[in-house]
């Protein structure tokens, strides 16, 4: 049986990879700020979204809707529904955190696929607990540098086509569900969700598309077990 | 006009978090809203892959995006890093619009 870390040891361990995942975020970060300047947010408007939603599926989609010509308030539909993941996850966090009064309402902002991934991954609630805030804070940090950077980049860049970052949010989608398609269904959802938004394109307005693929995948979700 | 949006998405985003964190309501465990609620960010984020990539306004459209794509998805096989799949997919569209 191997040794029981030290409380030192644990503590930097969760440290190290707090610190490991928000450089990665970082980086995935200024891609974002990237495509939301690219897509005609102002810089000052990126940066509000990556303070106030910090949430990046979210963040990504609401400025991909707007970038493919759709409307900001069918961004904004979409962000929505995919911040419902994160209901899931505090529920699934309140008997770890047993946060309440204001340390409730910061704990709130921070959780995301990231902090929930390294806070339940733990072996003790205490370890959980440490690398849920310290996961938080670093990405919320190097998450909210990354935005900066990324949007300023663009400022300098003459012409965002020319160098294929209309191409980057679809590259990104990709990257963040790879994932989750290695099961049969979720492909197969992805899959048809794909081939319905493209068959609605050209009969409906720009963003609409997201709106009834989410109908449908509820719809399909809810369904009754035979 | 994009900030009235933007202000309503960021609060329906913290709703959401903090909603988890302090009503554990029971249809939140119940099965089918735990089936349901994973398969959203796929079919939407699909969704997106699929327009972004192969329509321009209300038009389909099949140009260097979709070779883009293709690349970015060999990027994911070989398990590239996120940024990596990302500059793959972006310098791919500039590269084919080059020649």
């Amino acid at each position: 049986m191997a040794a029981t870390p030290t409380w030192n040891q644990t503590r930097r361990a969760v440290i190290r990879d707090a610190l490991g995942i928000g450089i990665a975020s970082g980086a995935y970060a200024l891609s974002f700020g990237a495509i939301s300047t690219t897509a005609g947010l102002s810089i000052v408007q990126t940066c509000a979204i990556s303070i106030l939603m910090f949430t990046g599926a979210s963040q990504f989609a609401f400025v991909g809707v707007i970038a493919a010509g759709g409307s900001a308030w069918a961004g904004a539909a979409t962000a929505a529904l995919l911040g419902t993941r994160n209901a899931l996850y505090g529920l699934r966090l309140v008997s770890l955190l047993e946060v309440a009064g204001l340390r409730r309402i910061v704990a709130s902002h921070l959780i995301i696929d990231e902090t929930t991934a390294m806070a339940i991954a733990r072996d003790t609630p205490k370890a959980g607990r440490l690398a849920f805030w310290a996961t938080g804070f670093v990405l919320f940090a190097l998450w909210n540098l990354g935005t900066v950077i990324g949007a300023l980049a663009t400022q300098v860049l003459p012409d965002p086509r020319a160098l294929g970052l209309d191409a980057a949010p679809p590259a990104a989608f990709l990257a963040l569900i790879a994932p989750r398609l290695r099961a049969g269904e979720p492909m197969a959802v992805a899959m048809a969700a794909g081939v319905v938004a493209l068959v609605l394109v050209p009969f409906v307005p720009p963003g609409v598309p997201l709106l009834v693929v989410a109908v449908l995948v509820v719809l399909y979700g809810l369904r009754p077990a035979r | 006009m994009i900030w009235a949006p933007l202000l309503v998405a960021c609060a329906a985003c913290y709703s959401l978090k903090l909603a988890g964190l302090s009503m554990p309501q029971r249809w939140l465990t119940n099965p089918r809203i735990q089936r349901t609620v994973p398969l959203l960010p796929v079919a939407l984020l699909a969704a997106l892959i699929a327009i972004n990539t192969f329509s321009s306004g209300r038009h389909l459209a099949l140009d260097a995006r979709a070779v883009a794509l293709a690349v970015a998805g060999i990027a994911v096989l070989l398990r590239a890093p996120f940024l990596v799949v990302v500059i793959a997919g972006a310098a791919t569209a500039a590269l084919v619009r080059l020649v």
